[in-house]
């Protein structure tokens, strides 16, 4: 309790987020508390806090203290060091901004937009998990949050590619398509690396990956940081810009998706210069082209669609497309879709150690789900959900197996890979 | 000048005032402020940005499936409550002679008994309402005094009405001055609350609905 807090730069910043749209939702919060049972936190914990709506009345509360004729008039009360200190766990840890609150809102309130806000003005006051501020940090000072520098990223993506035998372009001098990769991918997951390299080269693709712009999470928005966020898109937009790509290919990280194709543009103040793809939708156009020959994947598999994906994102149908055909014995949660529940550790949630315990609740309503298809394996297009459920699968032993979409259906290619351009 | 009177005149007319201009005053102040562009790409194939507001007001008219049972309470009551309102205020013979005054608009009136029947369901449903305000976890935490406030205001006109067209309690012209009165403080208060949900409604599902279609999002 001992850290300085900046009650003025948080009410500054709480005031710069409340543009038009923003301000209109906050106004228009009935408090029905319906968004409570849409919310995995609320449901996996019980406790009110965990309220979505809850979550808004800090920057409710510096909006309205600031508004006529409340505010004006001295009625309503500006946000104190309480407030702060009391939201900071609920705004960063229970929170993964899935959207699905927005979901079940008569109002139609878009919480998830209003978390980010608030996040910002956190960060200004010097509040904000220290975890989660090193991480946007370590994506600035070193090029990613798990500190995969130029140098690793060299070493990693050699290793990688000598390991699983597979051609991994880096820093081609042209490619039609710029690959990023989550450093959750690069140190976790290599094979999830390999599988989309052997994907792309399967297709014949042009690509590349660049050391000039390879981080494709942007823990700089996640964390509040604004400066950090915009660095993270300028790396990706110089990276594009130097090999000629035209399309930017977002891997299995659903934040990463979100932000570049939805936020960075605004981030810039103008449109970005390539179209954004997500893997599971780069895939699906490659599929629907011809260009990937499978054969069948017979295991009883069901799939998690990440928040920024599918609920957010509007790619909700590409991993079905993908898995079309293709995995013969997929079934689906319930619910899913759009629908589905969080993993838990989106929005950077994954990456605050002290939210660990609530995270491995919310698991459980993923357990149950899955047990419920009778599915033996679970696969995500998110390395990031994947880095949850399989931390929380540890924790409660479970036997479920956990995949990635990547690497089933590179595990399944037909022919041998060509070698790209 | 007796109290109905009062409650006919100045009361009223300051209410309306304060309600017409209030409300104007919300709406102003929002849509002069600053409203972020988004220039991403829209999703190929995305529908104009009219039909993404109609189908973002529409599908939150109901809950989705895996909501439904939790929201039920919630969405049915919700529903009794304002049809209820609706029906009161645009049915009752008395209420078109106002309206018509106010706007030279009318129409046919619903029968005083039935109208009667809808406003005891509606005071059923507030009363539902403020008892789950008050005993549900969740609800209790993020209730303020706007909440229960808005509750008072809209209750007591409904309540006020009933007891006059009743003719219970006290003489008819004090009964129906007080409704008035309540009518009053229910407008005045209308564009400082989250009564301005009526309004706000169509513009925070539009909005969602533009957002979400731009990007894909089913709806």
């Amino acid at each position: 309790m001992s850290t300085s807090i900046d009650l003025k730069a948080a009410t500054r910043t709480f005031l710069a987020q409340t543009e038009g749209h923003l301000a209109t939702y906050l106004e228009g919060c009935v408090h029905c508390g319906a968004c409570a049972d849409a919310c995995h936190f609320y449901v996996a914990s019980g406790d009110p806090r965990h309220t979505p709506a809850y979550k808004l009345f800090p920057i409710a509360k510096a909006h309205r203290s600031h508004k006529f004729p409340f505010g004006w008039f001295g009625f309503a009360r500006p946000i104190g060091e309480r407030d702060l200190r009391e939201w900071e766990e609920l705004l960063f840890d229970t929170c993964t901004m899935c959207g699905r609150c927005t979901m079940i809102c008569p109002m139609a309130i878009d919480i998830a937009a209003i978390v980010a806000g608030a996040r910002r003005a956190f960060v200004a006051a010097g509040l904000g998990p220290p975890d989660l501020l090193a991480a946007a940090d370590s994506s600035r000072d070193h090029g990613s949050p798990l500190g995969v520098t130029a140098d690793k990223l060299r070493e990693r993506i050699e290793w990688i590619a000598d390991d699983n035998g597979v051609t991994i372009p880096l820093d081609a001098p042209k490619a039609d398509v710029l690959l990023t990769l989550s450093s959750v991918e690069t140190m976790k997951y290599p094979k999830s690396v390999a599988a989309m390299a052997k994907l792309l080269n399967h297709a014949g693709v042009s690509w590349t990956l660049s050391t000039k712009g390879y981080e494709a999470t942007n823990f700089g928005y996640l964390a509040g940081k604004g400066d950090i966020a915009k660095t993270m898109v300028e790396r990706i937009v110089t990276a594009a810009g130097s090999v000629g790509a035209k399309t930017v290919v977002i891997p299995e990280c659903g934040h990463a998706y979100g932000v570049l194709r939805w936020s960075a543009a605004a981030m810039l103040g103008r449109p970005l210069p390539f179209q954004v793809l997500h893997i599971s939708e780069f895939l699906a156009r490659l599929k629907r082209d011809g260009k990937l020959r499978l054969t069948p994947f017979d295991e009883p598999m069901t799939y998690h669609d990440p928040c920024q994906v599918s609920r957010r994102g509007g790619a909700t149908a590409d991993a079905r497309d993908v898995l079309s055909g293709f995995a013969r014995n997929f079934r689906e949660m319930t619910p899913t879709g759009d629908e589905n529940w969080c993993c838990g550790g989106g929005g950077g949630v994954q990456a605050i150690e002290r939210a660990a315990p609530l995270r491995h609740q919310v698991f459980k309503l993923k357990m149950d789900q899955v047990e419920r298809t009778g599915a033996k394996t679970m696969v995500s297009a998110c390395s990031n959900c994947r880095l949850t459920m399989d931390e929380s699968k540890a924790h409660w032993q479970w036997q479920g197996g956990i995949d990635s979409l990547v690497e089933i259906v590179a595990d399944h290619l037909v022919e041998a890979p060509r070698q790209s351009r | 000048m007796d109290l109905l009177d009062f409650a006919r005149g100045p009361a009223l007319t300051t209410a309306l005032s304060v309600f017409a201009f209030g409300v104007a005053w919300r709406l102003v102040s929002l849509w002069l402020l600053p409203w972020a562009r988004d220039p991403s790409a829209r999703r190929e194939g995305a529908r104009p940005a009219w039909i993404g507001a109609v189908r973002g007001f529409a599908r939150h008219l109901w809950p989705r499936k895996p909501f439904a049972r939790a929201a039920m309470v919630t969405t049915v009551n919700g529903y009794v409550m304002h049809f209820g309102l609706a029906i009161v205020f645009f049915g009752l013979a008395q209420h078109i002679l106002f309206l018509r005054g106010l706007f030279g608009l009318a129409w046919p009136n619903l029968p005083s008994g039935l109208i009667s029947g809808v406003a005891v369901v509606t005071l059923g449903s507030l009363a539902l309402a403020l008892a789950r305000r008050l005993t549900d976890p969740v609800l209790r935490l993020i209730s303020t005094f706007n909440d229960y406030f808005s509750w008072l205001v809209t209750f007591l006109p409904i309540a006020t009405g009933l007891l006059a067209v009743s003719h219970l309690g006290a003489p008819y012209p004090t009964l129906l001055a007080v409704h008035l009165l309540s009518v009053s403080l229910l407008l005045i208060w209308f564009p400082f609350g989250k009564l301005m949900h009526s309004f706000l409604i169509f513009v925070t599902r539009g909005e969602t609905g533009i957002t979400y279609n731009r990007r894909g999002v089913v709806l």
